[in-house]
């Protein structure tokens, strides 16, 4: 017991005497958790719109109106033909263009129809069907209306049936609600990964494991020695992030039990510095190991919600994503802290986490070798 | 001259003696196609919702068969009181609930008029909207088809083109972006890592008392991630268009020259790091902190940028690799020319002019 306590004196000495990295560990999770939600909006706004208005009728221009009233969309000019609006697109002005073909009053009064055409831009496939999506709901909208007018005279009036959408527990669909907690999350295993990895790859570089492997500590000494001092940090910067940033900066106030929420970070950050530990045995220099964990957070971060459902995911995707500690915690946290969640919505979160910490450190202690 | 090749000879061997690195400097951008092209997509499928159906009525039951009948649902049907929806939101089990009211065909046809209520989880915002979008569409459809025939219908029909990309495939957003992010991580942290390593070691100062000149030093560390980066931007260009069958429709020579130049900019800017730094550990963050986040951030290819407050849109600009992935999605998407493309060409190679003459101006001789 006394020598663990040396070793985590010795720890705690040499984190702090390197001030630079102690101030980008503590400070590059904090600027980040305030720019990320910022830029990871999937809110599409602006989407800027060229009309090549053929009819130039009342109901053309009236439609035009509609779409530039409803604030999703920027016009971005009138053009005469659409082979010039098509040249405003390939220069990336427009993003959407709309042409109403001629005599569409007419055809709209007198056939009882009319068409549109919509050309968008789709290298970006989801701003593309949101965008197209938006454009339709407005048109259906306006077609609803000119209905409603028709046939004011008339009683033949179709049945209405109206609907009503209620968004519970972020009514007013504010998107960092969403994001900030998975972020910090992804934060914080980014920081535990990385620095115990890189922490014990430096010894081996340097020869200093050599002094530590010939003296009688105890492999678990040794190990518990670097595990416990960045679990301390991971639950500061886990602290820091979200009662700090998350509430002074987006003012979210965690629904559920946070002792539920810490209780969890405390199993999660022992599986991710075990993941950390893992690579560090399986790196000889530092650059391995920052390759390594580089590519394993990647793979981690990108299957792991945060951005992207795991629904819509190909059954292998899936099981990946299912064998990836971040994504249960991703989920237990927008559950705690956005639904308010209690424990027996989350037991099943809880044991694959404990099986994620025993395999990952198991591994390791066993993969760790005194002599090389 | 003869120095030169055979200190670029030494730096060749250091990269190739270390399998483990070199394995995960090609497997990154293989697996980031991957992931980009095969798991990873922002379209809301196989979303689980429940249809509480307190009507029981021949209305209700049409409409929440085409309601079954979308992709986009995995339907059950359920009867609940809002406690026990919200009970389901908290577990995550469903993600929206569709109520219909009880008598809802009766006061359809009696009043004219009758209410659906949908209700969304919306801790998960996108997906929220996304999915009463989808019902409302189908809702929407549903009550078109129940005008009688025969009466002047006054509909209008939107004819959609999606151009360039019309089966809306994510990769063409995502290629680009992985491209970009690839370049630079070679080309920023691993020179910048490299580079402090001999420092750490010792082994810098060495070099440096050597009667080689010590810029030149320098240079032959970028020479062997120049080729490098080469190499993985040719493994993504031929995987993306053999697996995911994304066309190049513009010149590859430009693609290649665009390329090179963002290679230089992160070759400069690895170097002008490893100037300032002298720990591994030290030069790795600042390579993530500067160029891996803002790179993923502000390219556009996550996130849509015309979305972001207009400070971050300014700080977007300074970013080499927001040109860059302009230039790419313009030549290997759009097929377009030198002619469109001057200009974002010219503004990526003043910043690499600049960035190269800042990092050779601040290069020490002398250590510590």
């Amino acid at each position: 017991m006394r020598s663990l306590q040396f070793l985590l004196r010795k720890e705690f000495k040499q984190i702090f005497r390197n001030r630079s990295i102690l101030v980008m560990i503590i400070a590059m999770p904090i600027i980040q958790l305030l720019i990320m939600p910022l830029a990871a909006d999937f809110e599409i706004k602006n989407i800027n719109i060229s009309v090549v208005d053929h009819d130039r009728s009342s109901y053309s221009r009236s439609l035009i109106n509609k779409i530039t009233a409803s604030g999703y969309f920027k016009l971005n000019d009138y053009s005469p033909s659409f082979q010039e609006s098509f040249q405003e697109f390939e220069a990336n002005n427009a993003d959407l263009v709309l042409e109403i073909p001629q005599h569409f009053e007419r055809d709209l009064i007198k056939e009882g129809g009319g068409s549109l055409l919509l050309a968008v831009n789709a290298i970006n496939g989801t701003n593309a069907s949101v965008g197209s999506a938006y454009l339709s709901n407005i048109i259906a909208q306006y077609n609803q209306e000119l209905r409603a007018q028709g046939f004011q005279s008339s009683l033949s009036m179709p049945a209405n049936i109206e609907v009503a959408t209620l968004n519970w527990f972020n009514p007013h669909l504010n998107y960092p609600f969403f994001m900030v907690p998975g972020i910090l999350v992804s934060l914080v295993s980014m920081v535990g990964i990385y620095m115990c990895a890189l922490n014990i790859v430096k010894e081996k570089e340097m020869g200093t494991i050599e002094q530590i492997n010939v003296t009688p500590i105890k492999k678990y000494h040794f190990i518990l020695g670097k595990l416990i001092p960045f679990w301390v940090i991971g639950v500061f910067v886990f602290s820091l992030g979200l009662l700090g940033v998350a509430r002074v900066a987006y003012g979210i106030i965690p629904v559920g039990s946070l002792p539920l929420l810490y209780a969890y970070l405390a199993v999660f950050l022992v599986a991710v510095l075990g993941i950390g530990l893992l690579i560090s045995t399986y790196s000889e220099t530092q650059q391995q190991a920052m390759s390594l964990a580089f590519f394993l957070i990647m793979v981690f971060i990108l299957l792991s919600g945060l951005f992207t459902p795991i629904d819509s995911m190909p059954t292998w995707a899936k099981w990946i994503a299912n064998l990836n500690p971040l994504t249960y915690f991703i989920e237990v946290m927008r559950m705690i802290v956005l639904k308010g969640s209690g424990f027996a919505q989350i037991k099943t979160h809880f044991m694959a986490m404990i099986a994620f910490a025993l395999v990952f450190n198991s591994w390791a202690i066993l993969n760790y070798k005194k002599t090389s | 001259m003869k120095q030169f090749t055979a200190f670029v000879r030494k730096e060749f061997y250091h990269v190739f003696r270390d399998p483990k690195t070199l394995l995960l400097l090609f497997g990154m951008p293989i697996a980031q196609i991957i992931l980009f092209g095969f798991a990873l997509t922002n379209e809301i499928k196989n979303s689980k919702i429940v249809v509480v159906n307190y009507a029981q009525d021949e209305e209700a039951r049409q409409l929440i068969n085409k309601i079954e009948a979308s992709a986009n649902f995995e339907v059950a049907e359920q009867l609940m009181n809002h406690r026990e929806i919200e009970d389901a939101f908290k577990a995550g089990i469903i993600k929206l609930a569709i109520v219909f009211p009880n008598k809802f065909s009766q006061t359809l046809h009696h009043e004219g008029q009758a209410q659906i209520q949908i209700i969304a989880d919306a801790s998960d915002p996108n997906t929220a909207t996304t999915l009463s979008n989808y019902a409302q569409a189908i809702i929407r459809d549903y009550q078109s088809s129940l005008i009688p025939a025969g009466t002047k219908a006054l509909s209008i029909n939107t004819q959609v083109r999606m151009i360039y990309n019309p089966e809306l495939k994510g990769v063409y957003n995502f290629v680009p972006g992985v491209m970009a992010l690839v370049l630079l991580l070679v080309g920023v942290l691993m020179t910048s890592v490299s580079i402090v390593r001999e420092k750490e070691m010792g082994t810098m100062e060495v070099l440096l008392v050597s009667p080689f000149n010590p810029l030149l030093v320098i240079i032959s560390k970028a020479v062997p991630y120049f080729f490098l980066s080469l190499i993985n931007l040719t493994i993504i260009l031929v995987l993306s268009s053999t697996l995911m069958e994304m066309p190049i429709n513009g010149s590859l020579f430009l693609l290649y020259f665009a390329s090179a130049i963002l290679i230089i900019t992160a070759l400069s800017l690895g170097l002008l790091i490893s100037n300032s730094t002298d720990s591994q550990q030290a030069a790795m963050l600042i390579s993530l902190l500067v160029m891996l986040m803002p790179t993923l951030l502000f390219t556009g290819f996550l996130f849509p940028l015309e979305n972001m407050p207009w400070p971050l849109q300014l700080v977007a600009n300074i970013l080499p690799s927001k040109w860059y992935y302009i230039i790419v999605k313009s030549v290997m998407i759009k097929g377009l020319g030198w002619a469109s493309v001057w200009k974002e060409i010219l503004i990526l190679m003043g910043m690499t002019a600049f960035l190269l003459t800042l990092s050779v101006k601040k290069f020490k001789i002398r250590l510590a």
